[in-house]
């Protein structure tokens, strides 16, 4: 592993360096390797959907991503840094985890249980980590906080607890709650999933949004293959922790090349 | 003699001696939680000494008599060059040996909390601390409730062991009492009903209020 390093390079450098990139990441469970070797880049401002079957190391690739958990091999680069590794004595190491901690401050992740702390309300969670973590004040905070739930729709439920809003509610608070840290990636893992039919609509609404009014880089990865298509600049299709397939969303849904891609896409036809 | 001449006697010292048991239970109640969080956390540390020091104390607490832990502390201890006033030892055993029970109610809620809310403030980019304080433990609290109002129920009948080093608590004073009158029945009675009544009418009401308080915080009342 540690001569393995050697291979890559402490930033990335020269024109045009992708907003993210995964260079040969793998993920293993003990024997069950879950990303194999992955290469991925993300261009900035770029919307790139994740789609497959369960079990194929999509949701993996944003945990990565998001440092929830540690990758086996490779590294992880976001705006040309190393995310994973950090630079210790000119090599790449693992990441500590303050360093960690200053390179997710790019990041915001939402997650398919929307996972708001249910001690706080909906203002209060889209404040609590500004304040805590970004040492704004609490007037700032607020002002920032009401700007976004204004955004996604919230602001008149602003002092509700999560308990009493529905699970769309809850997921538009939560995407108020991840740009209120002003990242520059937003990954979405899932984020209808859990939601009831009625409401998928009104928080696809607020990521459709986001990508036409902000120049945010996004990682969604979804089951929602309408809202896929219309919306990323880039699809890839996961399999066995792999991509499999990847292109334009007319190229992916409308002409797959790829034997399996056709399978897992006619299969979810018709399942709907 | 009746009972109420026997009140009108002895009433006074068996309220003296309530006096000093809730003495000994609101301070062993505060030992038994910091112990408790403590330990708790200790034992949820990846270090392995910090998780061994917490265990250690766990079991040798949790796996001996609260008796002989109050005579080891006051008799022992002073073997050792330690000597402690009987009042400090009687709630420093009860605490200690309490806390040792609390440590896996506080590591058992802070583990009830969803992984998910972990997960949202690391992407946060909160620190562990910041983390544990802001957002685990306050959730981890109202899950634990419930089973802490069990523990300082035991806690305050275990308060009744001081009495065997001297310390004039209500058991102390039952027995006392009982020791120059003979009348049993009523010393220990009124001892029997005052315990009742403290872990019934004040412990338990205080637990139910804490609880309900939390629970609004939580939004989920």
């Amino acid at each position: 592993m540690k001569d393995s390093m050697k291979d890559y390079p402490l930033k990335l450098e020269g024109d045009n360096i992708p907003m993210v990139r995964f260079q040969n990441v793998t993920k293993r469970y003990g024997d069950l390797v879950v990303l194999d070797h992955l290469d991925l880049d993300v261009q900035e401002a770029e919307m790139v959907t994740i789609i497959g079957p369960s079990g194929s190391g999509k949701t993996t690739v944003l945990r990565m991503l998001m440092a929830l958990e540690k990758i086996n091999d490779g590294v992880i680069y976001v705006e040309g840094q190393p995310m994973t590794h950090m630079v210790k004595d000119g090599t790449l190491t693992m990441a500590d985890n303050k360093y960690l901690r200053q390179q997710r401050m790019n990041i915001g992740m939402c997650f398919q249980h929307f996972n708001l702390f249910p001690h706080m309300t909906a203002l209060e969670n889209c404040i609590e980590a500004p304040v805590q973590v970004l040492g704004l004040s609490k007037k700032d905070a607020i002002a920032r906080a009401e700007d976004l739930l204004d955004m996604v729709g919230m602001l008149e439920k602003a002092h509700e607890h999560p308990s009493r809003l529905s699970g769309g509610q809850q997921q538009r608070v939560a995407i108020a709650r991840s740009l209120a840290m002003r990242p520059k990636i937003m990954l979405f893992d899932e984020v209808t999933s859990a939601l009831d039919p009625e409401v998928i609509g009104e928080v696809t609404q607020v990521i459709r949004k986001l990508v036409s009014k902000h120049n945010l880089t996004m990682l969604m990865v979804t089951h929602q293959m309408g809202f896929a298509r219309e919306i990323s600049d880039r699809v890839c299709f996961f399999y066995d922790g792999k991509i499999e397939e990847q292109g334009s969303p007319d190229e992916l849904f409308g002409d797959p090349k790829s034997e399996r891609t056709q399978q897992f896409l006619s299969a979810v036809l018709e399942a709907n | 003699m009746t009972y109420v001449e026997f009140l009108k006697v002895y009433g006074p010292q068996l309220l003296e001696g309530s006096a000093t048991t809730g003495m000994q239970t609101l301070l062993a109640a505060a030992l038994a939680i910091i112990i408790a969080v403590t330990a708790g956390l200790m034992r949820l540390s990846k270090n392995r000494f910090v998780y061994g020091a917490a265990t250690v104390y766990i079991e040798i607490f949790r796996g001996t008599s609260l008796l002989v832990q109050l005579y080891w502390i006051f008799f022992v201890l002073p073997l050792f060059g330690l000597t402690l006033e009987k009042f400090t030892a009687g709630y420093l055993a009860v605490g200690m040996n309490l806390g040792a029970y609390g440590a896996e109610l506080v590591r058992g809620g802070i583990l009830s909390v969803p992984k998910g809310q972990w997960e949202a403030a690391t992407a946060l980019s909160m620190s562990p601390a910041k983390r544990m304080v802001r957002i685990i433990f306050p959730q981890a609290f109202l899950n634990m409730l419930p089973p802490w109002g069990n523990l300082l129920i035991e806690l305050l009948k275990g308060t009744a062991l001081v009495a065997l080093i001297s310390v004039a608590d209500l058991m102390f004073v039952a027995r006392k009492i009982n020791g120059s009158t003979y009348m049993s029945a009523q010393a220990f009675g009124s001892a029997l009903l005052i315990y009742y009544v403290m872990s019934r009418a004040v412990v338990t009401p205080f637990m139910r209020w804490l609880e309900l308080v939390m629970a609004r915080k939580l939004g989920r009342a």
